[in-house]
């Protein structure tokens, strides 16, 4: 299982607490985990990657195992610690500085 | 209980104000979706216990959210709002072409007579129509496609489409505002648009008498005159007797016509009200004075209405979607500020009183009353 964190804001729009657990079909990547999350959070559609596109939000990061994957393509490969569960991975908010 | 309820918007979270009759102790609910902001909240007139919020982020983007129990619980509800066919472009600040780009939604009207259809008005400006409570959207494209949209161009607060006002004897007619287009209208429920500008000056448009451009603020209408409509422009209150084809100004003696919001007395159609705001660029009230100014006379004739309002060092505004009215025997009138204070009034203006003093920045009011 994928362990994936939420952003403050889409834990509340989602009604989750801690960490999600996501099953993903085929290789685990960038794409195909926030497809996983999206089939079981249809409200999560269009926060993290605009509707149509499915290109990243400008403000929404992705973080893993010390490494800012944010700009990584959709179809890479994940971390092999995303992959196996033995890391997170962090979607960010954007910091918003002031 | 017969009463009233306050959908407040603010940046950060909604907030639902309940009252009796009276009006004089009120119940706050809140913040809901605490950390995002609400541009509108607004009730459906055929079921008061259904309500829709306007849920956005520069972060996680636009969402919608239905409740059916009178703003106790919430559902979201689709967020898919894609433009018909390609956009195609409208003007940049720099006139340069710039493609069609949908940012968040303004303003939510629930239809008078359907009780599934509510229309939506987003940036950048375009109309939005559900016919199954929100749980699908598309556009009435026509609006943009009418011949004149590749001409409008954004306001400093961008290119939203804000007001929509349905006439109550004829579903199919409605009028809608752009910052910074212009009004419009539909006789055929939002198939085809005609501009309703004409009469309109704005020395900020290389052309003041251009057919499209101007930055409209807010329409309000009472819905026993659907052919009265009066308007709040950047600068200019303004009038039309004969649904938006022409209008005149009735500023009279404002101490200044800028100002956003403007709204009409529930059994007066005559009694109108707006809140004059300095500009340019500052927007605050004149001299630290937070002042509502009521006309009995449907313009040009106005009186300051201060009992119960701050009169010296208040340096707030009143955004557009932020004033709203009841229709209780003894009319409601209510606004909020941009510096988190929501004010009521129970007898038509005559004295005023904060029912909430520090909530996030204003960016709505509507008010519901219960039956």
């Amino acid at each position: 299982m994928i362990r994936v964190v939420l952003p403050a804001h889409l834990k509340m729009h989602a009604n989750v607490n801690g960490e999600v657990m996501l099953a993903v079909d085929g290789p685990a990547t960038q794409k195909s985990l926030l497809d996983a999350l999206e089939t079981n959070y249809p409200v999560l559609r269009g926060a993290i990657r605009e509707q149509g596109t499915l290109k990243r939000r400008a403000f929404v990061r992705f973080f893993a195992c010390q490494r800012d994957l944010s700009h990584d393509e959709p179809d890479a490969p994940l971390p092999d610690a995303v992959a196996s569960g033995a890391q997170p991975f962090l979607i960010v908010g954007a910091l918003a500085g002031g | 209980m017969a009463g009233v309820r306050l959908l407040v918007g603010t940046r950060k979270g909604a907030f639902v104000l309940t009252s009796d009759e009276a009006r004089k102790s009120w119940d706050v609910s809140g913040p809901h979706f605490a950390g995002w902001e609400i541009y509108h909240v607004k009730g459906s007139p055929i079921d008061e216990n259904r309500i829709y919020a306007s849920q956005s982020s520069s972060w996680f983007g636009q969402q919608i959210q239905r409740s059916d129990d009178g703003g106790k619980t919430w559902q979201p509800v689709d967020n898919t709002f894609a433009y018909d066919g390609v956009p195609g472009t409208h003007q940049w600040y720099d006139g340069t072409p710039h493609p069609w780009e949908f940012k968040r939604v303004w303003h939510i009207e629930p239809s008078t007579t359907e009780a599934d259809t509510v229309y939506a008005g987003v940036e950048d400006a375009a109309l939005f129509r559900s016919n199954d409570g929100g749980k699908s959207w598309h556009e009435l494209a026509g609006l943009r496609g009418h011949g004149s949209g590749a001409h409008w161009q954004p306001g400093a607060g961008g290119m939203c489409l804000h007001t929509i006002l349905i006439d109550p004897s004829d579903a199919k007619r409605m009028f809608i505002a752009i910052s910074a287009a212009g009004a419009f209208r539909t006789e055929d429920g939002g198939e085809s648009w005609k501009p309703i500008n004409r009469g309109l000056k704005s020395e900020y448009i290389p052309d003041p008498e251009a057919e499209v451009g101007h930055c409209v603020h807010r329409l309000a209408m009472h819905p026993s005159r659907p052919n009265v409509l009066f308007m709040q422009k950047h600068w200019d209150v303004m009038r039309s007797d004969d649904g938006g084809n022409s209008w005149r100004e009735v500023s009279g003696n404002l101490p200044t016509d800028f100002g956003f919001v403007i709204d009409v007395h529930a059994h007066e159609p005559e009694t109108i009200y707006v809140v004059p705001i300095k500009s340019d660029s500052e927007h605050f009230p004149i001299d630290g004075r937070l002042q509502v100014w009521r006309s009995r006379t449907g313009g040009e004739d106005w009186e300051a209405l201060t009992n119960g309002l701050p009169q010296s060092n208040c340096y707030v505004n009143v955004l557009r979607d932020a004033m709203s009215i009841d229709t209780l025997d003894s009319c409601g009138i209510y606004f909020g500020t941009t510096g988190g204070q929501v004010y009521a009034s129970s007898d038509s203006g005559d004295t005023w009183a904060a029912i909430v003093r520090d909530l996030p920045p204003v960016l709505s009011v509507e008010a519901q009353t219960l039956r």
